[in-house]
């Protein structure tokens, strides 16, 4: 009995329930786990992990000259979302996308929300990623954010919370589909019998979402993903998805800018480009625009877009949401722009540059997460509860010295789900990044996500640079139709 | 299709292929000295000297032994045409093009690789070491035969056995050239037992040694050269990899052959025509070591040609010279 022992110690489980029982969806799996000897659970996590490495899923380990790569770590057990939570869900991302959206055209044309008072002048212009250079513009449809990965937590209230957007490029949506693909090998009877929802039609979504931004005209648009190259740590998703969606995967010197449009070299003499998913920063992908040293971009190419000649996604500027300080406004921005209450709350916090937030962080180091206003990957951050007196005193200093760069959060207690541990299972801490497209059809969820996991006992830092590893995620359908909604694209 | 893309996968399937070639020396010789131990001493510089790499071999290691070749060709990371970096290169190819060649291939190149990083430090017995580079001809074989068998016959694939043809032309001829050159003082030895194994290790160094049987029978070293060089219905056989060759540039090209419309086209017809019309005895009387030579110059000026036509696409706008940045020199 694998879960004989398995104690929640009073942290919300995602799988199960205080009294030690599985929550409703989960009692299928937790049966089939239940049913089978420690030592075949682990030779199934371990035919996992080899078929990981053999699909060259790997990351390269910095400083280690001889070439070992590994794989990032991937946990049999699924996180599990009932339908009725989903539907939650699915409607608070799309009610905070569509405020984002409006939000960043609105900041780039008129600045109403700035000139009715919602949002303070001086904290949208030193916002880093601002893009000056974006101002006026009109992408296709009006759309900027046409890929987001939303990370949502559960905090020990119960509810769900959101915790940072992720507008400019986020990752991981591979490792959603090819965890599901491993997973159905790995527990093939659980999941005909559960009821998941499949997120196999994301590549296709993807592609469509991205065609349609192509100028009216152009009849068989040729879209590609631009990625950094190999030496990117996601390069393997670029590679993933161009090879899903049947595109070309190229890189700053395959493309030129020749008479105002965007060409690539192919062996068959220049090729014209029509849309480009681009995984890689605003600041990078045009050194004449924005960063003059960049090697990755491709010189010409934002004029081309700003003519209407190429189309990006996600539209460059939209990082300007990322900015922390600017995420503490989002539930303004869906009233100001929506006129309706966020479905999705905030984690409440403290933005440094008003006085009174800052006195109470500057008195509360100990119990808050600080966290500078543009680091992303677990970095520039002070965990008040598992820090030391100095490491106080140092983010003090910092915030003192500039406080526009800083906010604050209570320290999240982020529930857990069961995780194999050597020979048993123990709760680590999760969240969620599902993934939204937003076309000219409107916004599309994912059914799914990817479920990141802190595997250090106790540490709440799910950044696969930190030690974090990731989980399947299974959405429950309503009923079979849903479940069996795109089974034939299969 | 890109030019990066295209030239990824000429590379990757011509590193493939010299990694191949490599361990097919190294498992013939192997062979040759379970046959003959007294001999050992002899058999491992001709290998050497078959690479073109001699100076580099003898400036870290000095005279070479079963071991340092061994270690030179298999497992040395500093050595760019060891096996072990001729597959670094390859999966280093393959990955950037992981998108373009099926997701077979891709596992089979990476589980070769991973296949070989498992062995690079251990020490082998003879038994376990002639298990070990058959292994890697297979692990070839099978990339080989995936590609074949999963991968559109377009431009891709094309630039794939463009790639794996030219190389194993060089290769095929090299290896004659350095056996021909070492066996030369025993000629006036023709059909001793001796000689005789050292030519059938060479033909089966190509997988070639149940074939000549068929077609001739006896060995002589002028039909060797002739089967090695001027056969065309034997895969390893130079004039069979130069017509292959020159089909998969027409189909990139989209002209018909016997014409052509760029350099790559016109330096390969040149060389297909020469091989078309040459003569045994003639090549033999007017030396074969020079025959060679000038065959290995002639590929990479095609080689280079290739490079020039297809994948060093330039802008009229950015003047910008790329040159080949991965360590694909083919030497």
């Amino acid at each position: 009995m694998a879960f004989e022992n398995y104690n929640t110690e009073k942290i919300p489980d995602e799988l199960i329930q205080e009294n030690g029982s599985p929550r409703m969806g989960a009692k299928l799996l937790i049966d089939q786990l239940n049913s089978m000897s420690m030592d075949e659970i682990r030779n199934r996590q371990q035919a996992m992990d080899r078929s990981l490495l053999h699909m060259g899923i790997t990351f390269t380990v910095y400083g280690d000259d001889s070439g070992t790569e590994k794989i990032f770590p991937f946990d049999l057990v699924p996180r599990i979302v009932e339908a009725f939570e989903w539907s939650h869900i699915e409607a608070g991302l799309k009610q905070r996308i569509k405020a984002l959206n409006e939000f960043i055209n609105d900041i780039y044309h008129k600045q109403e929300i700035v000139g009715d008072e919602v949002l303070p002048r001086d904290l949208l212009e030193k916002a880093k990623s601002f893009r000056h250079q974006c101002v006026g513009l009109n992408p296709p449809g009006g759309i900027w954010c046409h890929v987001t990965g939303t990370d949502l937590v559960r905090h020990s209230d119960g509810a769900i919370y959101v915790l940072e957007d992720n507008l400019r490029c986020p990752s991981g949506v591979s490792y959603v589909l090819q965890n599901r693909m491993i997973m159905k090998r790995t527990f093939p009877q659980v999941f005909a019998a559960s009821n998941v929802r499949p997120v196999i039609d994301y590549p296709s979504r993807l592609y469509s979402t991205l065609s349609q931004l192509a100028p009216e005209h152009v009849k068989d648009p040729v879209v590609v993903v631009l990625t950094p190259g190999i030496y990117n740590s996601a390069y393997y998703e670029h590679s993933f998805l161009a090879q899903q969606m049947g595109v070309e995967l190229v890189e700053g010197r395959d493309l030129v800018v020749q008479d105002g449009s965007v060409f690539m070299r192919t062996t068959d003499g220049f090729r014209r480009v029509d849309v480009i998913y681009r995984r890689i920063d605003d600041d990078f992908i045009d050194p004449q625009a924005f960063r003059a040293d960049s090697m990755l971009g491709v010189p010409g190419l934002f004029d081309a877009y700003k003519n209407g000649r190429v189309a990006l996604a996600n539209a460059p500027g939209t990082g300007v949401a990322d900015d922390k300080v600017i995420y503490a406004f989002v539930p303004d921005m869906i009233r100001y722009y929506l006129g309706e209450e966020p479905i999705l709350p905030n984690v409440p916090t403290y933005v440094c540059a008003r006085d009174v937030d800052q006195k109470y962080v500057l008195s509360n180091l100990d119990k808050l997460v600080v966290k500078a206003a543009n680091e992303a990957g677990g970095y520039g951050m002070l965990i008040g509860p598992h820090s030391t007196a100095e490491q106080q005193a140092e983010f003090a200093e910092k915030i003192k010295e500039d406080p526009r760069n800083y906010i604050a959060q209570p320290t999240l207690m982020l529930s857990r789900v069961p995780t194999l541990i050597e020979d048993h299972f123990e709760g680590r801490h999760v969240d969620l990044r599902p993934y939204v497209l937003y076309g000219k059809e409107g916004v599309w969820v994912l059914p799914g996500g990817l479920t990141r996991v802190a595997l250090r006992k106790g540490s709440l830092v799910v950044n696969s640079s930190q030690g974090g590893g990731s989980k399947d995620t299974w959405v429950m359908a309503r009923n079979a139709a849903e479940a069996a909604e795109n089974e034939t694209t299969m | 299709m890109l030019s990066r893309v295209a030239n990824s996968i000429y590379w990757m399937a011509r590193y493939v292929e010299r990694a191949e070639n490599l361990a097919r020396y190294i498992e013939v010789t192997l062979n040759v000295i379970l046959d003959q131990p007294d001999s050992a001493h002899h058999q491992w510089a001709p290998l050497i000297l078959a690479t073109g790499d001699e100076k580099t071999f003898t400036e870290r290691h000095g005279k070479p032994n079963s071991q340092n070749v061994i270690h030179f060709l298999t497992f040395d990371p500093d050595y760019s045409n060891s096996i072990k970096s001729c597959l670094t290169h390859a999966r280093e190819n393959a990955r950037t093009i992981r998108e373009t060649i099926s997701p077979e291939a891709w596992e089979q190149i990476n589980e070769f690789y991973h296949w070989l990083r498992s062995h690079s430090n251990q020490k082998m017995t003879l038994e376990q070491l002639t298990d070990f580079y058959q292994r890697a001809r297979m692990h070839s074989h099978l990339f080989s035969g995936i590609l074949d068998a999963t991968m559109l016959h377009g431009e891709g694939w094309h630039f794939a056995n463009l790639g794996r043809l030219i190389e194993r032309a060089d290769k095929t001829s090299r290896i004659l050239d350095v056996k021909y050159f070492t066996l030369l003082p025993t000629l006036s030895d023709v059909g001793t037992t001796i000689d005789d194994l050292q030519w059938s290790a060479v033909l089966r160094s190509v997988s070639g040694f149940e074939i000549y049987r068929k077609r001739f029978r006896a060995i002589t070293v002028p039909r060797v050269v002739e089967f090695l060089i001027l056969e065309r219905e034997f895969p390893r056989a130079v004039r069979f990899c130069l017509e292959g060759a020159d089909r998969s540039l027409h189909a990139i090209s989209g002209s018909p052959e016997g014409v052509f419309r760029n350099l790559a086209e016109q330096r390969l017809g040149q060389l297909r025509a020469n091989l078309a019309y040459a003569d045994v005895q003639q090549v033999i009387n007017n030396g074969l070591h020079e025959f060679v030579d000038e065959l290995q110059v002639k590929l990479n000026d095609v080689d280079e040609a290739i490079y020039e036509t297809f994948f060093a696409i330039r802008s009229p706008v950015q003047s910008q010279s790329q040159s080949q940045s991965q360590t694909q020199s083919s030497r």
